[in-house]
């Protein structure tokens, strides 16, 4: 057996507080009621032979090899499907077990292949361990009766029940000649992801596992979760890794570095490379679930594009020229002093990673702040979750999700809003699904048909399909409804709230104006809909409130997220599992670059850059004077820059030209600037324009934190050697050290010590910790010693709840005669932001372009036929794409993903912004649609100008 | 930046506050430019308003009083 293999215990963990206490081989085991008889004995060591239970998994009860035997009952018992019961004395080997067992398995082996020695599962294969469990030494019925193994018999007829390997998914193949049809695929696709892609096709022998229609798994439904690879006991579902490399010798628990969800995961090593990723059971963000990204999409980390030597070249339109890391570094400092000492101290500043570690991100906000002593120093959020952190701080004290992800398994309506977990956030997705299928009620509020509205076994019971841009009158006018049908929770607010701000808010609510009715005419949606959604979220027990990009993206974004606190304070919906106010976080790390103080206006903590008393403890710490005065945002970087007030900059592991907005205004001011320094895994769009390119390390190769949507603080550990020398931390220490900074931290775990001393919320985090408790979620410090997986839990951080007044303001960003459509963006399972990762995985076998989604209605009056090459252009650019002709999207919006450099939606996008952050209005632009014959210039210009600032300088050979 | 620009993102500042309770309108917008805004932009608005309040909304004018004017940049 793999010394990797995570324990099973065969069925799932009961959740009872009620014990029992049973016998099994005369060991006494207390258990909690409801478990079962084999899980049980698994956790009393005892392991009792198993084929198709799997504690991912309910019990089927169909391979019987489990069976028992129990004192008192007649016949055996299946172990898996029976619970525990007081007193139970269970027996697991009496000469009639094993001799039903051995029979067992000698049928399940005569239609098996025995190529045990060649096969991917060799040594991870339980079928293979059950026949050695059972002592199986001969198979009394041959091989050569009827059989699913053989291509063709010794006659050579073909074999009608023979079916050829499937390898059309790019990271597992599908057997069924080594199939048992133990369902355990199947179940764990229904029960664990909620696709429902597969079934067990025929009956009888002629049983086969079938993706869909018996289709091939990649034209199928399935969706690559690998929850059925995981869960399939032979090499029947294998990972082609393994196939290719073999089975892995040790394992590493760690953190995906992809979207906010923080799944944790098992790297499956053999020596530096990695076999695969298997998640790990015990991660409390995904419970042993996984998408397709990071179950199978890491093989970027290991791509031939991969830039491994620091590069340097004066003018942007020079060729890069590889040099030394020392080089590369005195360089960029001689730099960065020369433009400070020209253009002033604020001339220059950073960008921290929100796909970066938390110590990571920390260093470089303290590298602006204490080397180039302004507050220059921005993160990916202000391009997604800034409103968050301005919303839910105004309205509860704090800017974070108050739920951990558990806490859905108690909610009983849902409200998905501006959110596509399915495809954003698939894990969370799937939690989600099987509560819904549980019998838990869904209100959609997004533009487009998201797979959530109607998909297998789930169907939203209100769908408001609004127009983009009308959220906040959505939101008002549900809180009108609640309002004016008394459907508020009064003794919530009385108790947790200003009651008098209640009453402000009510009556501003109250007005006519925000009723349902009133503001139907230009949200689309009907009053009636609306009315139902507000009093099934009013009145049908917990409501939880899940909210994406599709709210915060928004020139009303701030509003919005207040908008929605105040829904959930005015119906009690928070403080407790299975209720609250959950942003789900676009990348792995921008909850935790935002609580390291990556904003330019506040330091770790979120305590403001004003405040003395905080600056103070940094300034002890780092023995300098900080800056009180907020720096520049992003947007307001790039505007200086233009105005020749901003000339320098670091960015690590963001690519600002491809994911901010209005393309050509982020270029221009990146264009204007003396000395850009991009620190990333590949020449990304960014680099077109930089001067200096620092080698990048990836998730694998260093030691660290990432925390989660949830505030979740997860460790990421090291299992590999930095294929460029250093982790991303080592480079901005050694940048520090070139700039003249005393800075000296050999460990990642020294940069924690210094965020625990410095930030209360992350008071008693330490590495040690981490490793012992598995997880934390801040608040982690003497008041609350476990962490905090709810918030607000007796009081808000601020006090009372603050109700606050959310009045609709339409989006200067209109539609008219020559832009008459509304865009909206939005991103895809398999590829991740601007791709630069999934791109280089065989993930683009799923999405190998960014496509246009529009209406039949409208694709017809342009005369748009499915695969047409269109023309997407607004007021800032044009760019062109394929139309994928649907009614996912309402007549009159259009929908695309941003996923690809060649597309670049953003050439379109407008520099609307939220009003309090300046987060940017990618989810409305009003554009035109219409064929074209090819790309736009701009995207032939684009295309020539990436090329050549791509160019290396070949290095002369040495004589 | 565009002095449009200056103008269009301070009156949508105001544009928020003018729904807030009348009493907090304009101290919140001074509350919000003070916080967020970096001296170049508030050094901006103050030039501007200096020498002329066309385009600003009343809001963002009555707020002036109470935004930091920044110290000169070294």
């Amino acid at each position: 057996m793999s010394n990797v293999r995570q324990k099973d215990y065969g069925t799932p963990a009961s959740r009872a507080e009620a014990t029992v206490t049973l016998t099994v081989d005369g060991r006494e085991i207390t258990v909690p009621a409801g478990t079962s008889v084999m899980r049980a004995s698994a956790e009393a060591g005892v392991g009792i032979p198993k084929l198709c239970a799997t504690d991912m998994v309910d019990a089927f009860g169909s391979c019987r090899l489990c069976l028992v035997e129990i004192d008192g009952r007649r016949g055996t018992s299946a172990s898996c499907t029976t619970p525990v019961e007081a007193g139970m004395v269970v027996h697991t080997q009496t000469d009639r077990l094993k001799k039903l067992r051995k029979g067992v398995m000698e049928l399940y082996i005569s239609d098996h292949p025995l190529d045990c020695l060649t096969c991917a599962a060799n040594g991870d294969c339980e079928l293979q361990d059950m026949a050695g469990a059972v002592g199986l030494r001969d198979v009394r019925y041959g091989y050569k009766g009827e059989n699913h193994v053989f291509a063709r018999d010794n006659s050579g007829e073909t074999n009608p029940r023979f079916m050829p390997k499937d390898e059309s998914n790019p990271y597992f193949t599908y057997d069924p000649s080594k199939c048992i049809v133990c369902s355990r695929c199947v179940r764990a696709c229904e029960e664990v992801q909620g696709t429902f892609a597969l079934t067990i096709e025929n009956r009888g022998f002629a049983s086969r596992v079938s993706p869909s229609m018996h289709e091939t798994f990649l034209s199928s439904e399935c969706v690559s979760c690998g929850a059925c690879v995981q869960a399939c006991p032979t090499a029947t579902l294998q990972e082609k890794s393994v196939i290719e490399i073999g089975t892995p010798e040790h394992a590493v628990v760690t953190t995906c570095a992809y979207c906010g969800v923080g799944c944790s995961f098992q790297a499956e090593m053999r020596g530096e490379e990695v076999v695969r990723m298997v998640p790990w059971k015990d991660g409390k963000a995904n419970r042993g679930h996984s998408c397709v990204k990071g179950r199978f999409a890491w093989g970027y980390a290991t791509h031939k594009d991969r830039i491994l030597n620091p590069m340097i070249r004066e003018k942007t339109s020079d060729p890069w020229r590889e040099v030394s890391w020392e080089e590369a570094l005195a360089y960029t400092a001689k730099e960065f002093r020369r433009i400070q000492h020209q253009y002033g101290r604020t001339a220059v500043g950073g960008i921290t990673s929100s796909r970066c570690t938390n110590e990571e991100t920390y260093l470089v906000q303290k590298l602006v702040r204490a080397g180039f002593r302004n507050n220059n120093v921005d993160t990916c959020a202000r391009v997604c979750h800034s409103p968050t952190g301005y919303g839910l701080g105004k309205a509860f004290g704090t800017s974070a999700g108050t739920q951990d992800f558990d806490s859905v398994e108690h909610t009983d309506v849902v409200i998905v809003i501006g959110a596509n977990p399915t495809d954003g956030h698939p894990v969370f997705a799937s939690r989600l699904k099987k509560r819904l299928r549980q019998g838990a009620k869904l209100v959609v509020i997004d533009p487009r048909r998201t797979d959530l509205v109607k998909s297998p076994h789930i169907k939203a019971a209100h769908h408001l399909a609004l127009k983009p841009g009308t959220n906040v009158a959505v939101l008002t006018a549900l809180a009108h409804a609640i309002v004016d049908e008394a459907i508020f929770d009064e003794s919530f607010i009385r108790e947790r709230c200003d009651w008098s701000e209640f009453e402000d808010w009510a009556s501003f609510v109250s007005e006519e104006r925000h009723s349902p009715e009133a503001t139907e005419s230009y949200t689309g949606v009907p009053a009636g809909e609306l009315r139902a959604a507000a009093r099934l979220f009013a009145t049908g027990g917990n409501g939880a409130i899940y909210y994406g990009l599709g709210v915060t993206e928004h020139s009303q974004g701030s509003t919005a997220v207040m908008a929605l606190a105040n829904l959930a304070m005015a119906t009690g919906n928070i403080g407790r599992p299975g209720v609250g106010v959950n942003p789900l976080r676009g990348q792995n790390n921008v909850q935790g670059s935002c609580d390291m103080g990556s904003f330019p206006h506040e330091l770790p903590g979120y305590r403001h850059i004003s405040g003395g008393e905080t600056r103070e403890i940094f300034e002890k710490l780092w023995g300098v004077e900080l800056d009180n005065e907020p720096g520049l945002r992003i947007p307001n970087m790039l505007d200086a820059a233009v105005d020749g007030t901003f000339r320098g900059i670091y960015i690590q592991g963001e690519d600002i030209l491809q994911s901010d907005p209005d393309t050509k205004h982020v270029a221009a001011g990146l264009d204007a600037m003396e000395c850009v320094v991009v620190h990333d895994l590949f020449l990304n769009e960014t680099a077109n324009y930089a001067h200096v390119f620092l080698p990048g390390s990836t998730f694998l190769e260093k030691d660290g934190t990432f925390t989660n949507a949830e505030r979740r603080i997860n460790r990421v550990r090291k299992v590999m050697t930095p294929k460029n020398g250093y982790a991303d931390w080592e480079v901005t220490l050694k940048l520090a050290q070139a700039l003249g900074l005393d800075w000296n931290y050999s460990h990642p775990s020294e940069i924690m010590a210094e965020i625990a001393a410095t930030t209360p919320s992350f008071g008693k985090v330490t590495y040690e910790y981490l490793d012992k408790m598995g997880s934390v979620q801040w608040p982690c410090n003497e008041a609350h010693p476990e962490g905090s997986p709810i918030m607000h839990v007796d009081g808000f951080v601020r006090g009372k709840g603050k109700f606050i007044r959310t009045e609709y303001v339409a989006t200067d960003e209109k539609t008219g005669p020559r832009f008459p459509l509304l865009l909206t963006t939005g991103r895809i399972l398999s590829q991740y932001n601007v791709g630069a990762q999934t791109r280089r995985t065989a993930n683009v076998a799923w999405h190998e372009e960014d496509l246009l989604e529009i209406h039949p209605h409208d694709a017809e009056q342009r005369g748009i036929v499915e695969g047409d090459l269109v023309r997407l252009a607004s007021r800032s650019g044009e760019t062109s794409l394929r139309a994928k002709i649907t009614d996912r999207v309402s007549p009159g919006v259009v929908y695309t993903t941003f996923h690809h450099p060649d597309t670049q939606a953003n050439v379109v996008t407008t520099d609307y912004t939220d009003w309090a952050t300046n987060c940017p209005e990618y989810k409305v632009t009003a554009v035109q649609v219409s064929p074209a014959n090819g790309p736009t210039g701009w995207q032939r210009d684009y295309d020539e100008q990436a090329r050549q600032s791509r160019r290396i300088e070949a290095v002369e050979p040495a004589e | 930046m565009s002095p449009d620009k200056l103008i269009y993102m301070a009156n949508q500042i105001a544009r928020f506050f003018h729904s807030q309770p009348e009493q907090e309108a304009a101290a919140g917008v001074a509350e919000h430019i003070n916080k967020f805004w970096e001296p170049r932009m508030r050094t901006q608005l103050f030039e501007m308003t200096d020498a002329d309040n066309e385009g600003f909304d009343p809001l963002v004018i009555s707020a002036l009083s109470e935004i930091r004017r920044p110290e000169v940049q070294q």
